[in-house]
């Protein structure tokens, strides 16, 4: 009898709380008046269909949105402050929290998407690598591409006593990971970062030379002959098909299919000031996720054409239409379907997952930004800091609530952990298990691991 | 009479000539230069990219009265449902175009400039008339004349985010940031021709001085003055010149608003059109440089007291 009737207290507490988690309206927003940063690539889409769209206006916010030199000054500028939040790579909020080149609490909600970047080399650089890729039954290269291709070049650069030059973005950006994963794969030695010996050139006991260019600079770059070969987002590798002056050999998604990529950053600070106003931002840009992969991608074409206006990615139609409405052309004249090749919604791609966090967290270990060893707890510790499903779940609510969206559009909130389970989808074979970053960082031949230093 | 025509006759036809061989050899040159971005624009391709500019400035003023009725409309309900609720119109979120970051360019550069001329001209009199100032002054204005204004910017950025903090600025930190870069070098030729300007009048005026015993400030107002004046305008014409030109280096690169940032954002972009965008600005930059010279000019005649003297 007693227990009965505990029960049914329970049954009542509970059935006031969902009434309330579902009721309960995120207030007005605070602040109404928002800058945000962008840097010029195709996956700062959902920011521009926000706007387009009128989504921040729905949720009673006046966004203005800004182009930013580099990654480093948008960075800079969320944390002082002259920007309100900012499409960011997924490293940033994860670095700046862990010390790793800035100190800043960072914090993000939104994850922007999943895949969306590629590596390109030189025209010369694919020539001498060719040679060393196994044609299929059509006479194309068979993809995706080992950097076992590139092994031999490398090695005859060495020979001549040349440096193997080859950009990335940013230090603890996807790309950098990313290029560093898969040379890695293919038995190259990316570089190691040393920064308790004040060495942060990444590039101990490297066989390739990796180095920072800003994205929109990589063609540039590769032309001037400064680099061999860059890792980047779109609309900056099908640049260099259309200038003639390089070739994407493998995509992001080929090294790790369906990884995640660019999140929406705001300062620890701004969240706890503003707590409405980030509900509302996420919401807006949750719809225009929804809106980019809506109807099996119906929408892509017009986003092309919002991308390619002046004040977004401003490069031509016909070039971002190439990665974003479900192809990529590698070699020109050899374009492949891509259906996944930018992700925005599908998959829960925009929900921020801790498993997500932890894998960025592994490779600062793994390359010695992160430079000694640490528990697994402080992974998952770091992971919680920074990444805000709650804020997520949140917005999601209200959405449904609104009748905007549907439950089954999101993951089951209440029995989500925050975990994917373990993935072995990489170029590599190798499983990644969240739960344990220290055991899988032991499975790389090549990566610092265990209580290794430098 | 004929005279009077054949003068006035020459002054048109030769800036024409100039002017139409000018843009024969920036066709003709244009066209052999091939980037990967096609090859360079000429004055045709420029002309039409510039219409194409001004459209997208219509366009946005369209863009923009929606926004404002949006929010119109978005406000009254706001105010239907809550009566108690404070309506404040927030300004237009959209983008600047071309035009609106002329004339951001030009506030920018006018409050630099003003800033710039209004310490260094009455530095420039007392350096001018204190020798022993001059003297301990001048080594510090040599060393801080040819910096560059790329390194001072760094600078600039740090201390102004130092300084200048505030929730909710009357002006935005990259204003400032612009406009005190190009104070900073833009104050030099002002300061050095007004200073030499002052030290080189005419004995004979001093001596007057003497004799009719003027107080210093009338001193400076009916002798200093009017035969510096010449001096003072050739620098402050410098110094517009190369306030003009800093700015335009200091918006690209801190990505500060104004044409600056618009050469950047379209170099950038790398699409078919961003070169003959970037041409458009260029000469649009020559232009403004060219008419602010101009009204400089024009104020140094409204002002001088030798109205005979030939200006050019």
């Amino acid at each position: 009898m007693i227990t009965l009737k505990r029960n049914a207290v329970a049954l009542m507490v509970s059935a006031v709380l969902v009434s309330t988690a579902v009721q309960a309206q995120v207030g007005a927003p605070e602040k109404e008046e928002l800058k945000l940063g962008f840097i010029k690539l195709t996956d700062m889409a959902p920011l521009a269909v926000a706007y387009e769209k009128g989504y921040f206006e729905d949720e009673g916010l006046y966004v203005t949105l800004e182009a930013q030199a580099n990654w480093k000054v948008l960075l800079d500028r969320v944390i002082t402050g002259e920007l309100d939040g900012a499409h960011m790579l997924a490293g940033q909020p994860l670095g700046a929290t862990a010390g790793v080149g800035t100190k800043a609490d960072v914090v993000t909600a939104f994850s922007m998407d999943l895949n969306g970047n590629a590596t390109t080399v030189s025209n010369k650089i694919w020539e001498a690598m060719k040679a060393n890729v196994p044609a299929g039954a059509d006479g194309k290269p068979v993809h995706p591409i080992k950097a076992d291709a590139l092994k031999p070049v490398v090695q005859s650069y060495k020979d001549q006593g040349k440096a193997f030059n080859m950009g990335m973005v940013f230090p603890v950006s996807t790309h950098n990971y990313e290029l560093r994963y898969w040379l890695a794969a293919g038995g190259l030695n990316p570089g190691f970062y040393a920064p308790l010996k004040g060495d942060n050139t990444g590039q101990q006991q490297a066989d390739v030379l990796l180095s920072v260019t800003p994205p929109p600079q990589m063609p540039a770059t590769l032309e001037a002959g400064t680099i061999l070969g860059y890792s980047v987002g779109e609309p900056w590798n099908q640049a260099a098909v259309f200038k003639g002056i390089g070739v994407p050999v493998v995509t992001d998604a080929e090294i790790w299919h369906n990884n995640p990529e660019k999140v929406f950053g705001v300062a620890q600070s701004w969240a706890e000031k503003y707590p409405n106003t980030h509900v509302h931002l996420v919401k807006a840009l949750i719809r225009a996720a929804y809106w980019l992969d809506q109807d099996n991608n119906a929408n892509r074409q017009e986003a092309v054409n919002l991308l390619a206006k002046p004040e977004y990615v401003g490069a031509d139609a016909k070039v971002i239409a190439n990665s974003m409405t479900g192809t990529f052309e590698f070699e020109k004249g050899d374009k492949r379907p891509a259906a996944d090749f930018n992700i925005f919604f599908r998959h829960h791609a925009t929900y921020p997952y801790y498993s997500d966090a932890i894998w960025y967290l592994t490779q600062m270990r793994r390359w010695g930004q992160i430079p000694e060893a640490k528990p697994d707890s402080w992974y998952a510790d770091l992971a919680k800091k920074v990444y805000k499903p709650e804020v997520y779940r949140q917005a999601a609510e209200e959405l449904i609530a609104e009748g905007k969206m549907k439950v089954s559009d999101f993951p089951d909130f209440a029995k989500e952990t925050g975990y994917k389970s373990p993935d072995n989808k990489f170029i590599d074979g190798i499983t990644y298990d969240g739960h344990k970053p220290n055991d899988y960082l032991k499975q790389f031949p090549i990566g610092l691991k265990g209580d290794q230093k430098l | 009479m004929s005279a009077l025509l054949n003068i006035k006759w020459q002054n048109m036809a030769f800036p024409f000539v100039g002017l139409l061989a000018f843009l024969f050899f920036w066709q003709i040159a244009a066209s052999q230069v091939t980037t990967t971005l096609g090859s360079l624009p000429g004055p045709v391709a420029t002309a039409q990219q510039f219409m194409g500019l001004v459209d997208e400035h219509e366009a946005e003023q369209d863009k923009k009265t929606a926004f404002y009725q949006r929010q119109e409309q978005r406000n009254a309900d706001k105010l239907k449902a809550d009566p108690d609720f404070k309506v404040t119109v927030r300004p237009y979120t959209g983008r600047p175009t071309f035009f609106d970051q002329i004339t951001t360019s030009l506030i920018t550069v006018a409050t630099g400039f003003l800033v710039a001329s209004l310490i260094a001209i009455p530095m420039g009199i007392i350096l001018g008339l204190n020798q022993w100032m001059y003297q301990a002054l001048n080594p510090v204005i040599q060393i801080l004349k040819p910096i560059s204004p790329l390194a001072w910017l760094p600078l600039v950025t740090m201390v102004v985010s130092a300084v200048y903090s505030s929730d909710n600025p009357l002006v935005a930190k990259s204003f400032i940031n612009s406009a005190f870069t190009v104070t900073l070098c833009s104050l030099w030729p002002t300061l050095l021709n007004t200073t030499v300007g002052v030290a080189n009048i005419d004995p004979d005026l001093k001596n007057v001085s003497r004799v009719l015993k003027l107080d210093p400030l009338t001193h400076v107002r009916k002798i200093v003055l009017p035969s510096a004046i010449p001096m003072i305008f050739t620098g402050l014409r410098l110094s517009l010149g190369v306030a003009w030109m800093v700015l335009i280096a200091a918006e690209m690169l801190a990505q500060n608003p104004g044409l600056g940032k618009f050469v950047w954002d379209e170099f950038q972009n790398g699409s078919a059109q961003s070169l003959a965008r970037i041409m458009v600005a260029v000469v649009t930059i020559g232009i403004i440089g060219f008419m602010l010279d101009r009204g400089m000019l024009q104020l140094q005649k409204w002002f001088s007291w030798d109205k005979r003297s030939e200006l050019r």
